[in-house]
């Protein structure tokens, strides 16, 4: 291919390609993100215009201070018994997520997602939220199901695919539903129900309901129509939902510069759509509940719309299936200058006179004895590959409400 | 009963489900004040309310998408996309998302939606305003495909679509809104008043899905077809002589094998016919199921007569069409095998 220019007076084009900062062998160092101060974004009312929630998209809104105290007029003043729960519900994720990675590894499922670093975006909300709100989450708010009381037996069964597993071994480990906990079934199609969560929404309104919707997506599926035609629809019927994006910088391997996010804010896009848009330091437990019951108000209020960029970090790798120091610095966890949403809310409550080390290392043994007991029972029922799972007669069923003949007679084919 | 042409029939389905069911709403691109391009939700706006039939963003996958989402909600909505061209964008949503709910959630969540479209070519409407793209969706498990041929099924089928509780793609053979094209397009346009199915209740009443119609009654040779082809079909039993039977299938998934094997096992010939592309098309599939089901009752090879494997041209409609000429020839051949 030639490289000479057709034009030799005009100035040559070159084509962009975006690069992370850092890869494999280099150090770390996110000294090119403003870290603001607590306190430093100030709150607006919920009835604002969405060309004034600039600073509040570009910025990052933050409570938890490094004394751990929390700071302006964010501070959403939660009760110490909604945090010390937040916290358990964090650090119960932490274990189960544990759990079930070395399950894959052992040979016991094909395939797992941890969410570690990115617990309080899930818990936090959950918080916020009514339990009665809808959610429609990706794979790593599984802390939204560890909240709302879902059984955790459940949760490992389905991830077992075994004879107990609720979705009769039809889905992929951790694509979870629950309708009965308004947890949206998760699929691998990424962004599409992000555009259904705005249908949910708009259902809701048009029965005079007062139940809003959630909805998550990650950077990288920011980038699949899906977002951008959610984003139309829910600004011009101003459906009470809130659309979050986990910007947890990394898209398998792809950073979060792929997906457009070096340009702008991925907070900002809501503005271009007239939908006010929060930033929030997604590691921040209080900022996170905060902004989120922000949103919320703003929904039940009929004023539409909300969206939030949670701003964190991917501390594992994508999957199991994934090895993340063929692509990024394998310290880049540690370099993080938003700290661990564990940590600072345990610190925060320290820092209140309200928990202690002790304490935290007491639950920490108590959850770990639970959560091992609960994997201990799901076995019971089966792991994949072990035999005991629904009954192969299962797999013909749920695709019509009623079978077709043509089905039927597939299922007799098989023998079943 | 009144004399309804097939866009009458449509909109007096939807009044009804709009008066007898309160979680039924239309959206879709123009349907809301404007009562839709093709006019099939004229005054529905203006009768129900703004909230019952509204105008949505050209975004054919944010329509199936909300529809999706309000249907997991409880409603009953009943999307227009404004021509079947049109649905490629909404193809993801369809297939990965409608048709898999029910299963993927093990019954937990459902996506009970209607999706309207008018399809298929007569009208000049070039490649992008004629295509029948029903195969896409009859080799999707989890959803329906329903294609009327006449005013009274029209409305008795789409009422059973959004009465449903699957996913139902419900596509109109937009040739034949106002009146029975057999395909002679250098003759002058009948008007449905003139057809017998033109007569349609005003009230409530369902055609069952699933179901085929016998258009007409014959013993030497069976054409199986749906939509516009099917008044094609009987134009070409017409200029041959033939007695043909005509079977108008209605429903494509899930089909009426029945009604097939019965029809076949009599004449032992079968033609069969669509406006979309041959290769892959639906006809495909329904050559299988004759010879599966039927083999030991054909005295003659399966003839298909289909859209040519080309884009749909726009000055070439007459040729590429597949009219009353080329299921008549099809026929002489099931004839003579």
């Amino acid at each position: 291919m030639s490289t000479a220019p057709i034009r030799p007076n005009k100035p040559q084009l070159k084509l962009h390609i975006p690069e992370p900062k850092h890869r494999p062998g280099d150090k770390p160092d996110f000294s090119h993100i403003k870290v603001p101060k607590p306190g430093e974004v100030a709150k607006p009312d919920i009835n604002v215009n969405a060309k004034d929630t600039h600073d509040a998209a570009y910025s990052f809104i933050r409570v938890l201070g490094d004394d751990n105290k929390a700071h302006g007029s964010w501070d959403p003043k939660v009760d110490v018994e909604t945090l010390k729960r937040g916290l358990k519900h964090m650090v119960t994720v932490r274990h189960y997520d544990a759990r079930m990675f070395a399950a894959q590894r052992q040979g016991k499922t094909s395939f797992y997602m941890k969410c570690t670093g990115e617990e309080a975006i899930a818990v936090a909300q959950s918080a916020a939220l009514d339990p009665e709100d809808m959610c429609f989450p990706t794979y790593r708010q599984q802390g939204l199901l560890i909240s709302r009381g879902y059984p955790m037996l459940d949760m490992m069964c389905q991830v077992y695919s075994n004879e107990r597993d609720p979705l009769k071994g039809r889905q992929l480990p951790i694509m979870y539903s629950s309708k009965k906990h308004g947890f949206f079934s998760i699929a691998g199609n990424l962004a599409m129900h992000y555009s259904q969560a705005v249908g949910w929404a708009m259902a809701s309104a048009f029965k005079g309901d007062d139940r809003i919707c959630a909805a998550w997506i990650g950077d990288g599926s920011t980038a699949e129509g899906d977002f951008h035609t959610a984003l139309t629809f829910a600004a011009v019927y101003k459906a009470p939902v809130i659309l979050n994006v986990v910007n947890n910088q990394w898209a398998i391997s792809s950073y979060q510069g792929i997906a457009g996010g070096d340009e702008s804010t991925f907070a900002a896009r809501g503005i271009g759509y007239g939908i006010p848009a929060l930033r929030v330091d997604g590691n921040d437990f209080l900022a996170v509940y905060a902004v989120t019951k922000w949103a919320a108000d703003r929904a039940r209020a009929n004023l539409g719309p909300t969206m939030i960029e949670h701003f964190t970090y991917r501390v594992e790798g994508h999957s199991t299936s994934d090895d993340p120091s063929r692509y990024r610095p394998t310290d880049e966890a540690k370099a993080w200058p938003f700290g661990d949403p564990v940590d600072r809310l345990k610190k925060h409550l320290i820092a209140l006179g309200k928990w202690s080390e002790k304490e935290h290392t007491e639950m920490e043994t108590t959850i770990a004895e639970e959560v091992r007991a609960t994997q201990k029972e799901a076995e019971t029922y089966g792991t994949l590959g072990s035999g005991k799972m629904a009954s192969v007669k299962t797999m013909f069923e749920d695709v019509y409400k009623e079978m077709p003949w043509h089905i039927r007679r597939q299922r007799q084919e098989m023998g079943v | 009963m009144a004399t309804m042409n097939m866009i009458q029939a449509l909109n007096s389905a939807m009044d009804v489900m709009l008066t007898k069911n309160p979680d039924v709403l239309i959206f879709g691109e123009d349907v809301g004040y404007f009562g839709g391009v093709f006019r099939a939700t004229d005054g529905l706006q203006k009768k129900h309310g703004v909230t019952r039939c509204f105008d949505s963003p050209i975004g054919e996958s944010g329509i199936v998408a909300t529809a999706i989402g309000m249907a997991a909600y409880g409603l009953k909505p009943v999307i227009e996309i404004q021509f079947a061209d049109y649905i490629y964008p909404a193809y993801d949503q369809i297939v990965s998302a409608a048709a898999r709910l029910r299963y993927r959630s093990a019954g937990d969540f459902t996506a009970p939606i209607t999706l309207r479209s008018p399809y298929g070519g007569g009208i000049f409407g070039g490649q992008t305003h004629s295509q029948s793209p029903e195969a896409l969706f009859t080799h999707v498990c989890g959803i329906k495909t329903v294609i009327p041929s006449n005013p009274y099924d029209a409305k008795g089928l789409l009422i059973s679509a959004i009465e449903d509780e699957d996913p139902v793609m419900f596509f109109e053979p937009k040739r034949i809104y106002n009146g029975p094209f057999d395909g002679h397009h250098d003759r002058p346009v009948q008007p449905w008043s003139k057809h017998k199915a033109s007569e349609v209740p005003d009230g409530y009443y369902q055609v069952p899905l699933g179901k085929a119609a016998i258009a007409r009654e014959g013993n030497d040779l069976t054409i199986i077809a749906y939509g516009t082809m099917v008044h094609v079909a009987l134009a070409a039993v017409e200029d041959t002589g033939i007695d043909a039977e005509v079977l108008d299938l209605r429903t494509l998934i899930p089909v009426d094998i029945e009604s097939i094997k019965a029809s076949v096992e009599k004449t032992g010939r079968c033609v069969i016919v669509h406006e979309a592309t041959r290769t892959s098309g639906y006809g495909a599939e329904l050559t299988a199921l004759v010879q599966e089901h039927c083999f030991y009752h054909l005295e003659a090879p399966i003839e298909r007569v289909a859209g040519w494997d080309t884009p749909y041209p726009h000055a070439f409609e007459w040729q590429y069409f597949p009219g009353p000429g080329r299921v008549a020839a099809a026929m002489r051949r099931a004839m003579e095998g």
